[in-house]
């Protein structure tokens, strides 16, 4: 079968259409990242007059320095933290609006609200609620006999920013997995509910298998999210406080840049950054075709 | 094996569409019953019913005497197949068919046992490794079955099952699900809106009409004397020809007394039905027809015309030798023991 094709008589036309996109990926992406590049393969001195070419030294120091394979660590455990805790409840929001779908429509509008709520007001918000001294969440915590405070419990500090970044994105992924469900035809579950499957047997031989493109897509975007996005989470409520406990990757890099003023090493850790994003995101396009087919 | 009671069974839906408002029918043991009707007529919910996937508003429904309204669908001992066969597309079709039995707690060794008997039965030997995608539309029905059959149920339920397969496949596996059904002698309830399927299938044939049942009984017996104009419409294909005419002491005539039966009736104004299959041609005969359309079929063919002396539309099935030309205007007769007579306000059969 032949296909109708618009064809250009200028051979400049669609460099303009496409012109737009292009400066805009240039000036926010193509150049920071290549200044992020140049600079880290650079040794400035503290006052910043003199710049030497040092090559990978920069990367070096940093595989073998303790604080930052421990703000490694942090970042895995903060991420595998956010994405479970974030998807587990998104999920189970998910199957019970998927029982009531009538309702569904107000349960989808009041759940997709925090998803418009900007990571540092997200993270005040959540500040102010477990704040030792004034914060409900945190009287509330007392009253159940827990003494809550994240400025000198670094246990706290970890699970509050790990509230504060989860809950902004349980309303996303509540999304995907209410489509994901409501996908499946509904036969399937009156198939196996006459096949003497309960309702816990279905949901875990039925719809979490079919489900799964849906998980592994979102797993990838949360544990996105929470690599580069939290910034503004950990800045607003704990500051990588107490101690080192919640600093985090994104968090290292601006602190080494602007408190530490180590142009260099920070430049390094966003390389890392970068190269870790991009392979997140081959991983994402490479499997994510895989698709189910009823 | 059991039989079906419906006893009064009336569906209401949330949202106040009254689905079925109060229907009663007795199954026997063994026995393959059709539900027929056109689209929207209440078959899919009726069968849902007895399935306990659509809760019952009023009524009761009892299998093998006992009353299933309260139970849940794995209780009630059933197996269906559904329109769109509902494989789990994540299983195999060995993982398909032992699903259900793996749910009962079933050994191991009974479940493989059985699972190769059905899969021998219904010729799926070779693909129980597949996945249900690498399946054609009639291997997958097979799987459908397989599914529903392994587990040895006292109820087969069936929504249509046959009507994403081609022509072809239909009729074939039309006549296998009559065969298994018989061998297995199980109950089953078989939902259609083909009528040639629910004649060959059927053992007690329920005609469903926006909810009510018009009439029951063995397929015959609908097509010899349907008791209504609805029933003579939709068994039989081509449809019955009706023509308005009087039935009183002179006799059964159309028209301006053009006479289709001596015998004296005392119906006054009716619906006079002929089925095509029971007009002849006759050059001495009472109808003229004024030929349009001429179907040839190979051995029979169809006629499309209208009769000259009332203006109604007709369709005749005539033999191939006998088929006139279109354009043609034919002389045409009818046994006048073959007349269906019905009342032309209320479409209730007369005699
Ligand atoms: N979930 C539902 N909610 C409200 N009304 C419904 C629902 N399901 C079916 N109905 C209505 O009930 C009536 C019967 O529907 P049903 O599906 O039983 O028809 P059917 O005879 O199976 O038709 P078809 O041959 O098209 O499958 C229809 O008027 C339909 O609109
Ligand atoms: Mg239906």
């Amino acid at each position: 079968m032949r296909t109708k094709r618009v064809t250009f008589r200028h051979r400049w036309l669609p460099y303009l259409l496409v012109a737009p996109q292009i400066v805009i990926t240039a000036v926010f992406f193509l150049w920071p990242a290549s200044q992020a590049i140049y600079q880290s393969v650079l040794r400035e001195d503290a006052f910043g007059l003199k710049t030497e070419f040092v090559g990978l030294a920069n990367f070096e120091r940093l595989f073998s320095d303790s604080a930052y394979l421990e703000s490694f660590w942090t970042t895995i455990v903060f991420s595998a933290l956010v994405a479970g805790l974030s998807m587990g409840i998104a999920l189970v929001l998910a199957v019970m609006a998927d029982r009531v779908i009538k309702s569904a429509l107000v349960y989808r509008t009041v759940l997709i609200w925090p998803y418009a709520v900007a990571p540092a007001i997200a993270g005040v918000l959540w500040w102010f609620l477990f704040n030792p001294t004034i914060g409900i969440g945190a009287y509330a915590m007392g009253q159940l006999g827990y003494d809550w405070n994240h400025f000198q419990d670094g246990n706290d500090a970890m699970a509050l920013i790990v509230i504060a970044a989860a809950w902004r994105q349980v309303s996303y992924n509540f999304l995907f997995f209410l489509a994901g469900l409501q996908a499946i035809p509904r036969s399937l579950i009156e198939a196996a509910a006459i096949d003497n499957a309960g309702p816990f047997k279905r949901f875990w031989s039925i719809q979490l298998p079919l489900l799964s493109p849906t998980v592994f897509f979102l797993l990838v975007v949360n544990v996105v999210y929470a690599f580069f996005e939290t910034f503004g989470i950990v800045h607003a409520t704990t500051g990588g406080g107490p101690g080192n406990e919640t600093v985090i990757l994104v968090y290292k890099v601006w602190r080494d840049a602007f408190e530490g003023l180590n142009l260099g090493s920070s430049a390094a850790q966003s390389v890392i950054l970068m190269v870790i994003v991009i392979a997140l995101t081959a991983i994402q396009f490479r499997y994510i075709e895989r698709r189910v087919e009823y | 094996m059991a039989d079906i009671t419906l006893n009064h069974i009336r569906k209401v839906y949330p949202g106040g569409v009254e689905a079925i408002p109060g229907l009663s029918v007795d199954i026997e043991d063994g026995e393959l019953c059709v539900l027929v009707g056109p689209s929207g007529c209440g078959k899919s919910t009726l069968l849902r019913m007895v399935a306990g996937l659509e809760e019952v508003t009023g009524g009761e429904i009892s299998i093998g005497g006992r009353k299933v309204n309260d139970l849940e669908p794995a209780d009630r001992d059933i197996a269906m197949v559904f329109q769109n066969y509902a494989l789990y597309p994540h299983m195999s079709v060995y993982e398909n068919m032992a699903y259900g039995l793996k749910n009962q707690g079933t050994p191991k060794a009974e479940i493989r046992e059985r699972v190769n008997e059905a899969a021998g039965i219904l010729g799926l030997a070779d693909f129980l490794e597949r996945k249900p995608r690498q399946l054609s539309g009639g291997q997958r029905q097979r799987v459908a079955m397989g599914r529903a059959i392994v587990r040895k149920p006292q109820v087969f339920l069936f929504d249509e099952p046959l009507s994403n397969l081609d022509a072809k496949l239909r009729m074939k596996t039309r006549v296998e699900i009559r065969d298994l059904q018989q061998r297995l002698k199980t109950t089953a309830i078989y939902v259609t809106h083909d009528q040639s399927e629910a004649m060959t299938l059927a053992d007690k044939l329920v005609v469903m009409n926006a909810g009510r049942i018009e009439q029951v009984g063995p397929p015959i017996a609908l097509y010899e004397r349907p008791a209504t104009k609805f029933v003579a419409e939709f068994i039989g294909s081509p449809p019955m020809n009706f023509i308005p005419g009087h039935a009183g002491a002179d006799g059964v005539t159309i028209g301006e007394g053009v006479k289709l039966d001596d015998r004296p009736h005392q119906h006054g104004e009716v619906s006079v039905g002929i089925r095509p299959e029971h007009l002849v041609r006759d050059t001495a005969g009472p109808l003229s027809v004024d030929v349009r359309v001429v179907e040839r079929l190979g051995a029979s063919g169809n006629v499309y015309g209208w009769v000259e002396q009332t203006g109604s539309e007709l369709v005749a099935s005539l033999t191939d030798a006998t088929l006139p030309q279109p354009g043609e205007t034919m002389r045409m007769s009818v046994d006048p023991a073959m007349l269906h007579l019905f009342d032309r306000e209320t479409g209730d059969r007369l005699d």
